[in-house]
Protein backbone atom coordinates (compact mmCIF):
# COMPACT_ATOMS: atom_id res chain seq x y z
CA UNK A 1 0.00 0.00 0.00
CA UNK A 2 1.75 3.42 -1.19
CA UNK A 3 0.17 5.96 1.46
CA UNK A 4 2.30 8.32 -0.02
CA UNK A 5 0.52 8.76 -2.73
CA UNK A 6 -3.07 8.56 -1.29
CA UNK A 7 -1.72 11.93 1.12
CA UNK A 8 -0.36 13.10 -2.20
CA UNK A 9 -3.97 12.70 -3.89
CA UNK A 10 -5.87 13.75 -1.05
CA UNK A 11 -3.54 16.53 -0.71
CA UNK A 12 -3.90 18.09 -4.31
CA UNK A 13 -7.79 17.48 -4.35
CA UNK A 14 -8.25 19.93 -0.93
CA UNK A 15 -5.83 22.26 -2.32
CA UNK A 16 -7.98 22.36 -5.08
CA UNK A 17 -11.60 23.04 -2.50
CA UNK A 18 -9.43 25.58 -0.78
CA UNK A 19 -8.49 27.31 -3.75
CA UNK A 20 -12.13 27.73 -4.84
CA UNK A 21 -13.40 27.72 -1.08
CA UNK A 22 -15.56 31.10 -1.91
CA UNK A 23 -17.71 29.34 -4.39
CA UNK A 24 -17.44 25.94 -2.87
CA UNK A 25 -18.91 26.97 0.09
CA UNK A 26 -20.99 30.04 -1.28
CA UNK A 27 -23.32 28.05 -3.32
CA UNK A 28 -24.29 25.07 -1.36
CA UNK A 29 -25.31 27.96 1.94
CA UNK A 30 -27.24 30.30 -0.14
CA UNK A 31 -29.10 27.29 -1.83
CA UNK A 32 -29.79 25.77 1.78
CA UNK A 33 -30.65 29.05 2.75
CA UNK A 34 -33.80 29.29 0.10
CA UNK A 35 -34.95 26.23 1.10
CA UNK A 36 -35.46 27.03 4.56
CA UNK A 37 -37.04 30.06 3.32
CA UNK A 38 -39.53 28.22 0.86
CA UNK A 39 -40.06 25.11 2.76
CA UNK A 40 -39.41 25.90 5.82
CA UNK A 41 -41.13 29.54 5.98
CA UNK A 42 -43.63 29.44 3.42
CA UNK A 43 -44.70 25.80 3.66
CA UNK A 44 -43.87 25.07 7.01
CA UNK A 45 -46.06 27.40 8.87
CA UNK A 46 -48.59 25.55 6.88
CA UNK A 47 -47.44 22.13 7.72
CA UNK A 48 -46.46 22.79 11.30
CA UNK A 49 -45.05 19.84 12.19
CA UNK A 50 -44.27 15.94 11.53
CA UNK A 51 -44.45 12.98 13.30
CA UNK A 52 -44.42 15.99 16.51
CA UNK A 53 -40.93 17.46 14.86
CA UNK A 54 -41.29 21.27 13.81
CA UNK A 55 -41.30 20.79 9.75
CA UNK A 56 -38.38 23.18 9.46
CA UNK A 57 -36.68 21.27 12.09
CA UNK A 58 -37.61 17.96 10.02
CA UNK A 59 -36.00 18.69 6.64
CA UNK A 60 -32.88 19.89 8.47
CA UNK A 61 -31.26 16.05 8.16
CA UNK A 62 -32.98 15.71 4.44
CA UNK A 63 -31.33 19.10 3.10
CA UNK A 64 -28.05 18.14 4.94
CA UNK A 65 -28.71 14.50 2.67
CA UNK A 66 -29.29 16.49 -0.48
CA UNK A 67 -26.11 18.31 -0.31
CA UNK A 68 -23.93 15.67 1.31
CA UNK A 69 -25.36 13.30 -1.68
CA UNK A 70 -24.98 16.40 -4.35
CA UNK A 71 -21.47 17.48 -3.11
CA UNK A 72 -20.20 13.82 -2.69
CA UNK A 73 -20.81 12.93 -6.41
CA UNK A 74 -20.13 16.17 -7.98
CA UNK A 75 -16.46 16.44 -6.33
CA UNK A 76 -15.70 12.80 -6.73
CA UNK A 77 -16.61 12.92 -10.34
CA UNK A 78 -15.06 16.28 -11.43
CA UNK A 79 -11.90 15.38 -9.33
CA UNK A 80 -10.67 12.03 -11.34
CA UNK A 81 -12.78 13.30 -14.91
CA UNK A 82 -10.92 16.77 -14.64
CA UNK A 83 -7.46 14.75 -15.07
CA UNK A 84 -8.67 12.43 -17.74
CA UNK A 85 -9.72 15.64 -19.31
CA UNK A 86 -6.32 17.44 -18.84
CA UNK A 87 -4.57 14.52 -19.89
CA UNK A 88 -2.60 14.44 -16.52
CA UNK A 89 -3.83 11.13 -15.58
CA UNK A 90 -1.27 9.44 -17.38
CA UNK A 91 0.86 10.16 -14.39
CA UNK A 92 -1.86 8.29 -11.95
CA UNK A 93 -1.47 5.62 -14.30
CA UNK A 94 2.38 4.88 -15.03
CA UNK A 95 2.78 5.67 -11.12
CA UNK A 96 3.65 3.03 -8.51
CA UNK A 97 0.06 3.70 -7.18
CA UNK A 98 -2.67 1.02 -7.27
CA UNK A 99 -6.79 1.11 -7.68
CA UNK A 100 -6.86 1.64 -3.61
CA UNK A 101 -4.58 4.12 -3.14
CA UNK A 102 -5.91 6.10 -6.29
CA UNK A 103 -10.01 5.48 -5.08
CA UNK A 104 -8.66 6.49 -1.29
CA UNK A 105 -7.20 9.74 -2.23
CA UNK A 106 -9.79 11.36 -4.63
CA UNK A 107 -13.04 9.34 -2.27
CA UNK A 108 -11.41 11.08 1.07
CA UNK A 109 -11.10 14.38 -0.50
CA UNK A 110 -14.59 14.83 -2.17
CA UNK A 111 -15.82 13.17 0.89
CA UNK A 112 -14.66 15.41 3.06
CA UNK A 113 -15.52 18.11 1.29
CA UNK A 114 -19.26 17.25 0.90
CA UNK A 115 -18.98 16.69 5.11
CA UNK A 116 -17.08 19.92 5.37
CA UNK A 117 -20.47 21.65 3.67
CA UNK A 118 -22.91 19.57 5.37
CA UNK A 119 -21.64 20.46 8.14
CA UNK A 120 -21.97 24.11 7.58
CA UNK A 121 -25.54 23.52 6.40
CA UNK A 122 -26.08 22.46 9.53
CA UNK A 123 -24.45 25.18 11.25
CA UNK A 124 -26.75 27.69 8.83
CA UNK A 125 -29.70 25.48 9.84
CA UNK A 126 -29.66 26.86 13.42
CA UNK A 127 -30.12 30.62 12.29
CA UNK A 128 -33.50 29.23 11.50
CA UNK A 129 -34.29 26.49 13.22
CA UNK A 130 -33.97 25.55 17.01
CA UNK A 131 -33.48 21.84 17.48
CA UNK A 132 -30.69 19.30 18.96
CA UNK A 133 -29.00 16.16 17.61
CA UNK A 134 -30.21 13.37 19.99
CA UNK A 135 -27.51 10.82 18.62
CA UNK A 136 -24.74 12.89 17.56
CA UNK A 137 -22.18 9.94 16.60
CA UNK A 138 -24.48 8.36 14.53
CA UNK A 139 -25.34 11.50 13.39
CA UNK A 140 -21.30 11.50 11.98
CA UNK A 141 -21.81 7.93 11.23
CA UNK A 142 -23.90 8.43 8.56
CA UNK A 143 -22.54 11.46 7.48
CA UNK A 144 -19.43 9.47 6.68
CA UNK A 145 -21.00 6.38 5.62
CA UNK A 146 -22.72 8.23 3.10
CA UNK A 147 -20.53 10.50 1.71
CA UNK A 148 -17.80 8.27 1.69
CA UNK A 149 -20.68 5.71 -0.41
CA UNK A 150 -21.52 8.52 -3.00
CA UNK A 151 -17.85 9.71 -3.28
CA UNK A 152 -17.41 5.85 -4.50
CA UNK A 153 -20.27 6.62 -7.15
CA UNK A 154 -19.11 9.93 -8.30
CA UNK A 155 -15.66 8.28 -8.77
CA UNK A 156 -17.18 5.95 -11.00
CA UNK A 157 -18.99 8.46 -13.01
CA UNK A 158 -16.23 10.34 -13.55
CA UNK A 159 -14.21 7.77 -14.81
CA UNK A 160 -17.23 5.99 -17.06
CA UNK A 161 -17.71 9.90 -18.42
CA UNK A 162 -16.28 10.57 -22.06
CA UNK A 163 -17.33 14.38 -21.80
CA UNK A 164 -18.62 17.29 -19.54
CA UNK A 165 -22.32 16.43 -20.79
CA UNK A 166 -22.28 12.40 -19.52
CA UNK A 167 -20.50 14.17 -16.39
CA UNK A 168 -23.68 15.79 -15.21
CA UNK A 169 -26.36 13.76 -16.42
CA UNK A 170 -26.35 11.45 -14.03
CA UNK A 171 -26.68 13.81 -10.97
CA UNK A 172 -28.67 15.67 -12.81
CA UNK A 173 -31.24 12.91 -13.71
CA UNK A 174 -30.95 10.48 -11.13
CA UNK A 175 -29.18 11.66 -8.14
CA UNK A 176 -31.74 14.81 -7.28
CA UNK A 177 -34.35 13.36 -8.20
CA UNK A 178 -33.60 10.04 -5.51
CA UNK A 179 -33.17 12.48 -3.14
CA UNK A 180 -36.14 14.39 -3.94
CA UNK A 181 -38.41 11.14 -3.86
CA UNK A 182 -36.16 9.77 -0.81
CA UNK A 183 -38.15 11.25 1.59
CA UNK A 184 -35.74 14.62 2.45
CA UNK A 185 -38.79 16.99 2.55
CA UNK A 186 -41.29 13.89 4.37
CA UNK A 187 -41.56 11.13 5.96
CA UNK A 188 -42.40 7.53 3.93
CA UNK A 189 -45.05 7.09 6.02
CA UNK A 190 -47.01 10.28 4.85
CA UNK A 191 -47.52 8.33 1.20
CA UNK A 192 -50.34 6.15 0.51
CA UNK A 193 -49.39 2.96 1.16
CA UNK A 194 -48.43 1.50 -2.28
CA UNK A 195 -46.21 4.96 -2.58
CA UNK A 196 -44.61 4.18 0.69
CA UNK A 197 -43.50 0.50 -0.99
CA UNK A 198 -42.38 1.90 -4.30
CA UNK A 199 -40.31 4.68 -1.98
CA UNK A 200 -38.88 1.75 -0.26
CA UNK A 201 -36.94 0.95 -3.56
CA UNK A 202 -35.09 3.56 -3.75
CA UNK A 203 -31.69 3.82 -1.21
CA UNK A 204 -31.92 7.37 -0.73
CA UNK A 205 -34.61 6.66 1.69
CA UNK A 206 -32.27 4.21 3.86
CA UNK A 207 -30.30 7.41 4.13
CA UNK A 208 -32.27 9.77 4.95
CA UNK A 209 -34.38 7.63 7.47
CA UNK A 210 -31.10 6.83 9.41
CA UNK A 211 -29.37 9.98 9.51
CA UNK A 212 -33.12 11.86 10.37
CA UNK A 213 -33.00 8.59 13.14
CA UNK A 214 -29.75 10.23 14.30
CA UNK A 215 -31.23 13.88 14.75
CA UNK A 216 -34.59 12.65 16.02
CA UNK A 217 -35.21 9.25 16.79
CA UNK A 218 -37.62 8.78 14.55
CA UNK A 219 -37.44 6.60 11.09
CA UNK A 220 -38.73 5.36 8.11
CA UNK A 221 -37.31 1.82 8.17
CA UNK A 222 -35.04 0.17 10.92
CA UNK A 223 -31.98 2.38 11.27
CA UNK A 224 -30.17 -1.40 11.53
CA UNK A 225 -31.47 -2.07 7.80
CA UNK A 226 -30.19 2.22 6.44
CA UNK A 227 -26.69 0.86 8.01
CA UNK A 228 -26.33 -2.53 5.56
CA UNK A 229 -28.13 -1.15 2.87
CA UNK A 230 -25.22 1.83 2.70
CA UNK A 231 -22.52 -0.87 3.21
CA UNK A 232 -23.91 -3.23 0.51
CA UNK A 233 -23.76 0.27 -1.59
CA UNK A 234 -20.35 0.71 -0.78
CA UNK A 235 -18.83 -2.54 -1.00
CA UNK A 236 -20.31 -2.90 -4.85
CA UNK A 237 -19.13 0.23 -5.77
CA UNK A 238 -16.07 -0.58 -4.46
CA UNK A 239 -16.10 -3.79 -6.35
CA UNK A 240 -16.57 -1.44 -9.56
CA UNK A 241 -13.44 0.68 -8.86
CA UNK A 242 -11.36 -2.45 -8.58
CA UNK A 243 -12.70 -3.97 -11.64
CA UNK A 244 -12.49 -0.68 -13.74
CA UNK A 245 -8.85 -0.10 -12.75
CA UNK A 246 -7.88 -3.70 -13.44
CA UNK A 247 -9.26 -4.33 -16.95
CA UNK A 248 -8.43 -0.45 -17.68
CA UNK A 249 -11.52 0.34 -19.06
CA UNK A 250 -11.56 3.91 -19.79
CA UNK A 251 -8.76 4.72 -18.76
CA UNK A 252 -5.70 2.43 -20.55
CA UNK A 253 -7.70 1.44 -23.54
CA UNK B 1 25.97 -2.37 -17.78
CA UNK B 2 23.01 -4.74 -18.23
CA UNK B 3 19.54 -4.85 -19.62
CA UNK B 4 17.12 -2.44 -18.11
CA UNK B 5 14.25 -3.06 -19.89
CA UNK B 6 13.41 -6.26 -22.14
CA UNK B 7 10.68 -6.20 -24.64
CA UNK B 8 10.23 -9.47 -25.50
CA UNK B 9 7.04 -10.12 -28.01
CA UNK B 10 5.35 -7.47 -27.40
CA UNK B 11 1.87 -6.99 -29.60
CA UNK B 12 -0.65 -4.84 -29.44
CA UNK B 13 -3.91 -5.07 -31.54
CA UNK B 14 -7.03 -2.50 -30.40
CA UNK B 15 -10.74 -3.69 -30.91
CA UNK B 16 -10.96 -1.87 -34.23
CA UNK B 17 -8.31 -4.50 -35.51
CA UNK B 18 -5.99 -2.24 -35.99
CA UNK B 19 -2.62 -3.49 -34.88
CA UNK B 20 -0.32 -1.51 -33.46
CA UNK B 21 2.36 -3.30 -32.86
CA UNK B 22 3.58 -6.70 -34.05
CA UNK B 23 5.30 -8.97 -32.34
CA UNK B 24 8.56 -6.55 -31.09
CA UNK B 25 11.20 -7.64 -29.07
CA UNK B 26 14.21 -5.76 -27.69
CA UNK B 27 16.86 -5.05 -25.10
CA UNK B 28 17.66 -1.54 -23.66
CA UNK B 29 21.16 -1.40 -22.11
CA UNK B 30 21.24 0.44 -18.85
CA UNK B 31 22.71 4.00 -19.63
CA UNK B 32 22.73 4.44 -23.22
CA UNK B 33 19.85 7.03 -24.69
CA UNK B 34 18.25 4.93 -27.52
CA UNK B 35 15.85 6.90 -30.00
CA UNK B 36 12.65 5.73 -31.66
CA UNK B 37 12.58 6.81 -34.69
CA UNK B 38 9.52 6.21 -36.95
CA UNK B 39 6.62 8.19 -38.63
CA UNK B 40 3.39 8.99 -37.48
CA UNK B 41 1.45 6.31 -36.22
CA UNK B 42 4.62 3.36 -36.79
CA UNK B 43 3.37 2.60 -33.14
CA UNK B 44 6.57 4.66 -31.11
CA UNK B 45 4.31 6.05 -27.94
CA UNK B 46 2.05 2.82 -27.96
CA UNK B 47 5.67 0.57 -27.34
CA UNK B 48 6.07 3.20 -24.33
CA UNK B 49 2.68 3.27 -23.67
CA UNK B 50 3.00 -0.09 -22.63
CA UNK B 51 6.60 -0.33 -21.31
CA UNK B 52 5.27 2.32 -18.55
CA UNK B 53 2.32 0.51 -17.89
CA UNK B 54 -0.19 3.27 -20.21
CA UNK B 55 -1.58 0.59 -22.30
CA UNK B 56 -2.10 -3.18 -21.75
CA UNK B 57 -0.33 -5.56 -24.01
CA UNK B 58 -2.17 -8.51 -25.99
CA UNK B 59 1.21 -10.52 -26.13
CA UNK B 60 4.64 -10.64 -24.95
CA UNK B 61 6.33 -9.18 -21.80
CA UNK B 62 7.77 -6.22 -20.77
CA UNK B 63 10.85 -6.60 -17.65
CA UNK B 64 12.06 -3.50 -15.99
CA UNK B 65 15.28 -3.65 -14.02
CA UNK B 66 14.31 -7.67 -13.95
CA UNK B 67 10.66 -6.54 -12.74
CA UNK B 68 7.78 -7.73 -14.88
CA UNK B 69 5.51 -4.76 -15.33
CA UNK B 70 2.51 -7.01 -14.93
CA UNK B 71 2.79 -9.27 -11.76
CA UNK B 72 5.29 -6.85 -10.20
CA UNK B 73 4.22 -3.49 -11.49
CA UNK B 74 5.17 -1.38 -8.48
CA UNK B 75 8.89 -2.24 -8.60
CA UNK B 76 8.86 -1.89 -12.17
CA UNK B 77 7.11 0.93 -12.22
CA UNK B 78 9.31 2.72 -9.36
CA UNK B 79 11.81 2.95 -11.70
CA UNK B 80 10.28 5.16 -14.93
CA UNK B 81 9.84 8.25 -16.05
CA UNK B 82 7.81 9.31 -18.50
CA UNK B 83 7.57 12.87 -20.16
CA UNK B 84 4.46 12.49 -22.24
CA UNK B 85 4.35 14.00 -25.60
CA UNK B 86 1.29 16.43 -24.64
CA UNK B 87 1.28 19.09 -22.50
CA UNK B 88 -0.62 17.21 -19.68
CA UNK B 89 -0.07 19.83 -16.52
CA UNK B 90 -2.76 21.42 -14.04
CA UNK B 91 -2.51 24.43 -14.92
CA UNK B 92 -3.45 25.72 -11.69
CA UNK B 93 -0.56 24.45 -9.52
CA UNK B 94 2.54 25.82 -8.85
CA UNK B 95 5.76 24.34 -10.18
CA UNK B 96 6.71 23.55 -6.82
CA UNK B 97 3.65 21.28 -5.58
CA UNK B 98 3.27 19.65 -8.97
CA UNK B 99 6.74 18.31 -8.63
CA UNK B 100 6.02 17.45 -4.88
CA UNK B 101 2.65 15.90 -6.04
CA UNK B 102 4.82 13.88 -8.24
CA UNK B 103 6.81 12.29 -5.38
CA UNK B 104 4.14 11.98 -3.83
CA UNK B 105 2.64 9.38 -5.91
CA UNK B 106 5.70 7.22 -6.25
CA UNK B 107 5.67 7.41 -2.35
CA UNK B 108 8.53 9.40 -2.34
CA UNK B 109 8.52 11.83 1.24
CA UNK B 110 9.28 15.20 1.27
CA UNK B 111 12.77 16.03 0.03
CA UNK B 112 13.25 19.70 -0.19
CA UNK B 113 16.86 19.85 -1.44
CA UNK B 114 16.47 17.29 -4.42
CA UNK B 115 13.75 18.89 -5.37
CA UNK B 116 15.52 22.26 -5.49
CA UNK B 117 18.16 20.57 -7.15
CA UNK B 118 16.33 19.22 -10.05
CA UNK B 119 14.41 22.69 -10.55
CA UNK B 120 17.68 24.27 -10.86
CA UNK B 121 18.96 22.12 -13.00
CA UNK B 122 16.02 22.94 -15.27
CA UNK B 123 16.03 26.44 -14.86
CA UNK B 124 12.84 26.40 -13.25
CA UNK B 125 13.77 27.55 -9.41
CA UNK B 126 12.99 30.81 -9.78
CA UNK B 127 9.29 29.90 -10.91
CA UNK B 128 9.00 27.51 -8.15
CA UNK B 129 5.83 29.46 -6.83
CA UNK B 130 4.68 30.49 -10.33
CA UNK B 131 1.04 28.62 -11.33
CA UNK B 132 2.14 26.83 -14.22
CA UNK B 133 -0.21 28.73 -16.69
CA UNK B 134 1.56 31.48 -15.98
CA UNK B 135 4.85 29.68 -17.64
CA UNK B 136 6.05 29.49 -21.56
CA UNK B 137 5.78 26.76 -23.70
CA UNK B 138 9.26 25.86 -23.03
CA UNK B 139 9.04 25.62 -19.46
CA UNK B 140 6.52 23.78 -19.33
CA UNK B 141 7.78 21.00 -21.05
CA UNK B 142 10.50 21.42 -18.29
CA UNK B 143 8.44 20.90 -15.44
CA UNK B 144 7.30 17.59 -17.28
CA UNK B 145 10.72 16.78 -16.94
CA UNK B 146 10.83 17.74 -13.22
CA UNK B 147 8.14 15.94 -12.56
CA UNK B 148 9.18 12.88 -14.30
CA UNK B 149 12.51 12.89 -12.69
CA UNK B 150 11.18 13.90 -9.49
CA UNK B 151 11.34 10.12 -7.77
CA UNK B 152 15.24 9.65 -8.98
CA UNK B 153 14.16 7.46 -11.93
CA UNK B 154 16.59 5.05 -13.55
CA UNK B 155 15.61 5.11 -16.83
CA UNK B 156 13.12 8.19 -18.62
CA UNK B 157 10.96 7.70 -21.22
CA UNK B 158 10.40 11.33 -23.57
CA UNK B 159 7.88 10.93 -25.88
CA UNK B 160 8.53 13.09 -28.72
CA UNK B 161 10.28 15.60 -26.64
CA UNK B 162 10.74 18.51 -28.86
CA UNK B 163 8.01 18.19 -30.82
CA UNK B 164 6.97 21.89 -31.69
CA UNK B 165 9.47 24.20 -29.84
CA UNK B 166 11.85 26.63 -31.63
CA UNK B 167 15.27 25.38 -32.73
CA UNK B 168 16.95 27.31 -29.29
CA UNK B 169 14.37 25.58 -26.80
CA UNK B 170 15.27 22.23 -28.42
CA UNK B 171 18.93 22.46 -28.39
CA UNK B 172 18.56 23.46 -24.34
CA UNK B 173 16.35 20.23 -24.30
CA UNK B 174 19.35 17.93 -25.79
CA UNK B 175 21.52 19.26 -23.19
CA UNK B 176 19.21 18.40 -20.28
CA UNK B 177 19.29 14.89 -22.08
CA UNK B 178 23.31 15.07 -22.21
CA UNK B 179 22.99 16.08 -18.45
CA UNK B 180 20.69 13.24 -17.31
CA UNK B 181 22.73 10.60 -19.28
CA UNK B 182 25.85 11.67 -17.63
CA UNK B 183 23.76 11.28 -14.59
CA UNK B 184 23.39 7.52 -15.03
CA UNK B 185 19.64 8.01 -15.87
CA UNK B 186 19.15 5.68 -19.24
CA UNK B 187 16.67 7.47 -21.96
CA UNK B 188 14.54 6.54 -24.96
CA UNK B 189 13.17 8.92 -26.85
CA UNK B 190 10.73 8.81 -29.78
CA UNK B 191 11.20 11.77 -32.28
CA UNK B 192 9.99 12.79 -35.60
CA UNK B 193 13.63 14.66 -35.54
CA UNK B 194 16.33 12.55 -37.23
CA UNK B 195 18.58 15.65 -36.15
CA UNK B 196 17.87 14.95 -32.65
CA UNK B 197 18.88 11.33 -32.58
CA UNK B 198 21.42 11.90 -34.71
CA UNK B 199 22.61 14.30 -31.81
CA UNK B 200 22.43 12.15 -28.95
CA UNK B 201 21.62 8.71 -29.46
CA UNK B 202 24.15 6.04 -28.76
CA UNK B 203 21.67 3.47 -30.60
CA UNK B 204 18.41 4.02 -33.32
CA UNK B 205 15.58 1.58 -33.27
CA UNK B 206 13.20 2.15 -36.73
CA UNK B 207 9.92 1.22 -36.44
CA UNK B 208 7.32 1.17 -38.56
CA UNK B 209 3.45 -0.40 -39.33
CA UNK B 210 3.98 -1.53 -35.69
CA UNK B 211 7.12 -3.43 -36.95
CA UNK B 212 10.93 -2.80 -35.18
CA UNK B 213 12.50 -2.51 -38.36
CA UNK B 214 16.37 -2.61 -36.73
CA UNK B 215 17.81 -1.29 -33.91
CA UNK B 216 21.30 -0.40 -34.03
CA UNK B 217 24.34 1.56 -32.52
CA UNK B 218 24.07 4.86 -34.20
CA UNK B 219 27.83 4.66 -35.96
CA UNK B 220 26.78 1.24 -37.38
CA UNK B 221 23.48 2.69 -38.36
CA UNK B 222 25.08 5.44 -40.53
CA UNK B 223 28.04 2.80 -41.56
CA UNK B 224 26.12 0.13 -43.18
CA UNK B 225 23.22 2.55 -44.65
CA UNK B 226 24.99 5.28 -45.15
CA UNK B 227 26.80 7.14 -48.44
CA UNK B 228 29.61 9.48 -48.47
CA UNK B 229 30.05 11.71 -50.88
CA UNK B 230 33.35 13.18 -51.93
CA UNK B 231 33.14 16.25 -52.92
CA UNK B 232 36.58 18.20 -55.21
CA UNK B 233 37.08 21.59 -55.63
CA UNK B 234 39.35 22.47 -58.60
CA UNK B 235 41.79 24.98 -59.36
CA UNK B 236 40.38 25.54 -63.01
CA UNK B 237 36.71 24.98 -64.14
CA UNK B 238 36.08 22.45 -66.10
CA UNK B 239 33.35 22.88 -68.90
CA UNK B 240 32.69 19.03 -69.38
CA UNK B 241 34.08 15.80 -67.82
CA UNK B 242 37.22 14.40 -69.80
CA UNK B 243 36.81 11.18 -71.81
CA UNK B 244 38.09 8.95 -69.49
CA UNK B 245 35.78 9.58 -66.72
CA UNK B 246 32.69 10.20 -67.89
CA UNK B 247 31.74 6.44 -67.63
CA UNK B 248 32.21 7.27 -63.70
CA UNK B 249 29.22 8.12 -61.50
CA UNK B 250 30.36 11.92 -61.37
CA UNK B 251 28.69 14.96 -61.04
CA UNK B 252 29.98 17.97 -62.51
CA UNK B 253 28.91 21.32 -60.30
CA UNK B 254 27.05 23.91 -62.37
CA UNK B 255 30.50 26.16 -62.62
CA UNK B 256 32.38 23.60 -63.71
CA UNK B 257 34.77 23.89 -60.42
CA UNK B 258 33.71 20.80 -58.64
CA UNK B 259 32.79 17.23 -58.62
CA UNK B 260 30.57 15.26 -56.43
CA UNK B 261 31.52 11.00 -56.20
CA UNK B 262 28.67 9.27 -54.60
CA UNK B 263 30.69 6.01 -53.05
CA UNK B 264 29.34 3.14 -50.27
CA UNK B 265 31.17 3.08 -47.05
CA UNK B 266 29.79 -0.99 -47.17
CA UNK B 267 31.83 -2.02 -50.34
CA UNK B 268 35.85 -2.51 -49.73
CA UNK B 269 37.03 -0.12 -52.02
CA UNK B 270 35.67 3.27 -52.28
CA UNK B 271 37.33 4.06 -55.74
CA UNK B 272 38.66 7.17 -53.72
CA UNK B 273 42.52 6.89 -54.62
CA UNK B 274 42.04 5.96 -58.47
CA UNK B 275 39.45 8.79 -59.20
CA UNK B 276 42.12 11.15 -58.23
CA UNK B 277 44.84 9.47 -60.10
CA UNK B 278 42.72 9.38 -62.79
CA UNK B 279 41.94 12.91 -62.30
CA UNK B 280 45.75 14.25 -62.16
CA UNK B 281 46.25 11.67 -65.34
CA UNK B 282 43.56 14.17 -67.07
CA UNK B 283 45.47 16.98 -66.21
CA UNK B 284 43.29 18.16 -63.51
CA UNK B 285 44.34 20.36 -60.74
CA UNK B 286 42.69 19.35 -57.25
CA UNK B 287 42.83 22.18 -54.98
CA UNK B 288 40.56 20.50 -52.28
CA UNK B 289 38.88 17.54 -50.95
CA UNK B 290 36.16 17.08 -48.69
CA UNK B 291 33.55 13.94 -47.73
CA UNK B 292 30.12 14.20 -46.40
CA UNK B 293 27.94 11.40 -44.97
CA UNK B 294 24.47 11.15 -45.39
CA UNK B 295 22.12 12.09 -42.60
CA UNK B 296 20.20 9.58 -40.49
CA UNK B 297 17.24 11.09 -41.96
CA UNK B 298 17.90 9.73 -45.40
CA UNK B 299 19.27 6.54 -43.44
CA UNK B 300 15.75 6.63 -42.40
CA UNK B 301 14.13 6.97 -45.42
CA UNK B 302 15.99 4.63 -46.93
CA UNK B 303 14.98 2.00 -44.57
CA UNK B 304 11.55 2.71 -44.25
CA UNK B 305 11.27 2.98 -48.32
CA UNK B 306 12.64 -0.22 -48.66
CA UNK B 307 10.77 -2.01 -46.15
CA UNK B 308 7.41 -0.67 -47.32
Amino acid sequence: MNWQSVRAIYKKEMMRFFRTLTQSIASPVISTTLYFVVFGAAIGGRIQSVEGIPYGAFIVPGLMMLTVLQQSVANASFGIYFPKFSGTIYELLVAPTGWIEVALGFVGAAATKAIFVALLILGTSYFFVDMSVQHPVWMMVFLILTAVCFSLLGFIIGLWAKNFEQLQIIPMMVITPLVFLGGAFYSANMLPPFWEQVAKLNPVLYLVSGFRWAFFGLADVPVGVSLVAVAIMTVLLLAAIRWIFLTGWRLRE
Amino acid sequence: MGAIIEVDHISKQYGSGTKALDDVSLTIEEGEILALLGPNGAGKTTLISIICGLVVPTGGTVRVGGHDIRSDWRAARELIGLVPQEISLDLFETVENSVKFSRGLYGKGTDAAYVEQVLRSLTLWDKRDAQIRELSGGMKRRVLIAKALAHRPRVLFLDEPTAGVDVTLRREMWQVVRQLREDGVTIILTTHYLEEAEEMADRVGVINKGQLLLLRPKSDLMGEFGCKTLTIEMDQPLTALPEGLRDRDLILSEDGLTIGYNYDTRSGRSGIGRLLADLSAAGISVRDVATTQSSLEEVFLNLVEEKA
